[in-house]
């Protein structure tokens, strides 16, 4: 199968007073068409920053400093601020962490969602859709996440936390994007709506083909909805598995402190958390940024960064342990 | 002995707008009781919208009750001044949800703790003071001199939330209320923060409230559990029966919806009937859940009592009506501590 989106050795800083903080150092990514993919870590790890970038959406001090974000066949990043307009949305779309805060409290619903289609019209072309039929893909997508074609004249306070995300999820497929980027879209909702929303998230990336990326740190919430996971840790890739593999048999030792750390109902009252704390990016520690903080520590990850090796297994891992199983 | 805290018929009504005749029960004659002998961690468990947080407030003392008493050690919290407030106010301490919000950018971590200490006078000099801190920060687990005299953004949020514990620790609380105080932290940190909860228990006889929407957390840390869904009680008793084995259809929904870290354990056992946006308005009378109940009968027009399964669980559910029913306020004589 051909791969719908291609992260290609994405950077990007934040230039800082205290100076040049390294957000994504050299990420590399490829999905293809319906997968999910899970992107973890903890915060700072750069998960939010790896989405924006995507989105070319980094503002400044930050800088998006090279790689490539090729979707269906283009790179993103190459392309004017005019074709980046026209691309988000209807190629890659993003629904974003608080959608609370996303929607415009003194527009309605649905004249938010016509902004969505009219701006992505070409007036010079002859595909131009009226507004009654605006209107009907627009009751339909909120049909999809199974909101009453009424929300469409309601404001945003008269819905409840999960209506809205779902409403942003409508807007999110309205265009049928090839990659929709997920930032914790439930981080602010209890586990009922939660499951709601990821279900609906679930099914419309089903109806329209699309692949999905999951930001979040919630490994449960992985082990429901995903078909692989990437752990980050400080702007790097740790490892990539499927989520079978990540959860039976996790490679990289963070990967295994992070299911460690999960709690269930076997053990009660034993608490594994992760010792230390994330790194500042503004004073990574040399060699592999995880090394303070590893049990398996050797002298070579104090000096020299791992570079990412496949294993056998199809995981991808960046971790001096396995550089020789490459 | 009188107990540390007890809630006596609680209900609490928030109404909208003067002419307005709709109102919004908050929480519906909720009684508990704290002993002060045996300290415990209790959760109060329940969806947004459910009164965890009135219930954090009234305890706290910031809101009134519509109806019914909150009892501190065998007195009225709102008819408390002078001496005995100060006492309340010194002994009842609260973490909240958002560890970022509650700090003032402009102060170092410092100034939060010894504002306490001065308020409440519980250092005669500077060096009591600052034993004080020192203990109180090691007793969450963080190294003094990795905190003290840093400003909060240098802060990560876990350690932030265990500097709000050790700030309420300072004060020697015998309660303290902590409304969601994980939501906010990285998962891989959560674990930290219950550990020093659970530490607090033990080593320094605090009782804790712990308000939570999740249930993994609460079975980890509490010894018993109350169930809220729209200011009822919907079930309770120790957190092993209520999250091992749920009764209400409702805590079964609360359980079937945790996302399990577990591949082989996926959602979707039990569907959920009734997505929110068809509840057009709360339904007055009877259970509270019923619209969204996948077992609904006709009795549930009336408004179910509490039954009480066994030793240790109860549950507002005419499902179980074969069992003995108990008044609301002999709801804690089931709570283990």
């Amino acid at each position: 199968m051909t791969p719908v989106l291609q992260v290609k050795n994405l950077q990007v800083s934040y230039y800082t007073d205290a100076g040049r903080a390294r957000a994504l150092d050299g990420v590399n990514l490829t999905l293809t068409a319906g997968a999910k993919l899970g992107l973890v870590g903890e915060s700072g790890s750069g998960k939010s920053t790896m989405a924006l970038a995507m989105m070319r959406m980094i503002k400044p001090p930050g800088r998006i400093e090279g790689g490539q974000v090729i979707v269906d066949g283009t790179d993103l990043l190459t392309i004017s601020d005019e074709d980046m307009l026209q691309a988000r949305l209807s190629k890659i779309a993003y629904i974003p962490q608080g959608a609370m805060n996303s929607l415009n409290p003194v527009i309605r619903i649905g004249a938010q969602m016509m902004d969505a289609i009219k701006a992505h019209q070409d007036q010079s072309t002859s595909d131009w859709v009226s507004p009654a039929e605006m209107e009907k893909r627009c009751k339909q997508a909120l049909e999809s996440v199974d909101l009453k074609s009424t929300v469409f004249k309601m404001y945003a306070h008269e819905l409840s936390g999960g209506m809205k995300q779902r409403v942003c999820i409508a807007i999110s497929i309205l265009l049928r994007p090839k990659v929709i980027i997920a930032d914790e879209p439930t981080s602010a909702l209890d586990v009922v709506t939660q499951r709601q929303v990821m279900e609906t998230i679930d099914r419309v990336q089903e109806q329209i083909g699309a692949a999905v990326i999951l930001i979040g740190h919630d490994m449960g919430l992985m082990a429901q909805f995903v078909d692989k996971v990437a752990v980050m840790y400080a702007g790097r890739l740790m490892e990539l598995s499927t989520v079978e593999q990540m959860f039976t048999d996790p490679k990289h030792p963070y990967a295994q402190a992070l299911i460690r750390s999960l709690p269930n109902l076997e053990n009660k009252g034993v608490f594994n958390g992760i010792p230390g704390m994330a790194p500042a990016l503004l004073q990574l520690p040399g060699g592999c940024a995880f090394h303070p903080r590893c049990i398996k520590a050797m002298e070579i990850c104090t000096t020299l960064r791992p570079e990412p090796v496949t294993l056998s297994s199809g995981q991808i891992l960046e971790c001096h342990l396995y550089s020789e199983n490459a | 002995m009188s107990d540390l805290l007890e809630l006596k018929n609680i209900t609490k009504t928030y109404s909208r707008g003067l002419l307005s005749r709709v109102s919004t029960i908050a929480l519906n004659n909720v009684s508990l009781k704290l002993e002060s002998e045996r300290p415990t961690i209790m959760t109060v468990a329940g969806e947004s919208g459910s009164g965890k947080t009135t219930l954090a407030m009234l305890l706290l003392g910031f809101i009134t009750p519509t109806s019914g008493q909150i009892l501190y050690k065998g007195k009225d919290i709102h008819t408390l001044r002078g001496e005995e407030r100060m006492i309340f106010r010194r002994e009842v301490q609260a973490v909240f949800q958002d560890p970022f919000a509650v700090f003032n950018p402009f102060y170092t971590v410092d100034h939060l703790l010894t504002v306490p200490i001065e308020r409440f006078k519980l250092a005669k000099s500077k060096s009591e003071a600052r034993d004080i801190m020192y203990d109180s920060l090691s007793a969450v687990g963080l190294r003094p001199g990795d905190v003290l005299g840093r400003f909060p953004h240098q802060l990560s949020g876990g350690q932030r939330q265990r500097i709000n514990v050790a700030r309420a620790l300072v004060l020697r609380p015998k309660l303290l209320v902590a409304d969601e105080p994980v939501s906010m932290v990285d998962a891989s940190l959560r674990a930290n923060i219950l550990e020093t909860l659970r530490g607090l228990q033990k080593n320094y006889g605090v009782s804790i409230i712990y308000i939570t929407h999740d249930l993994t957390t609460a079975y980890h840390i509490a010894n018993s559990i109350i169930v809220l869904y729209r200011g009822n009680v919907m079930e309770a008793g120790s957190v092993d029966n209520v999250i091992k084995s749920p009764q209400h259809p409702y805590t079964s929904l609360l359980i079937d919806s945790i996302p399990w870290p577990d591949i082989s354990r996926k959602w979707g056992e039990t569907a959920i009937k009734v997505r929110e946006s068809d509840i057009a308005e709360q339904t007055a009378i009877g259970c509270r859940f019923s619209s969204r109940c996948p077992k609904v009968m006709d009795k549930c027009k009336q408004s179910p009592p509490l039954f009480r399964l066994s030793e240790h669980q109860a549950a507002s559910c005419f499902l179980y009506d074969q069992h003995p029913s108990i008044e609301p306020e002999k709801l804690s004589d089931l709570l283990p501590v």
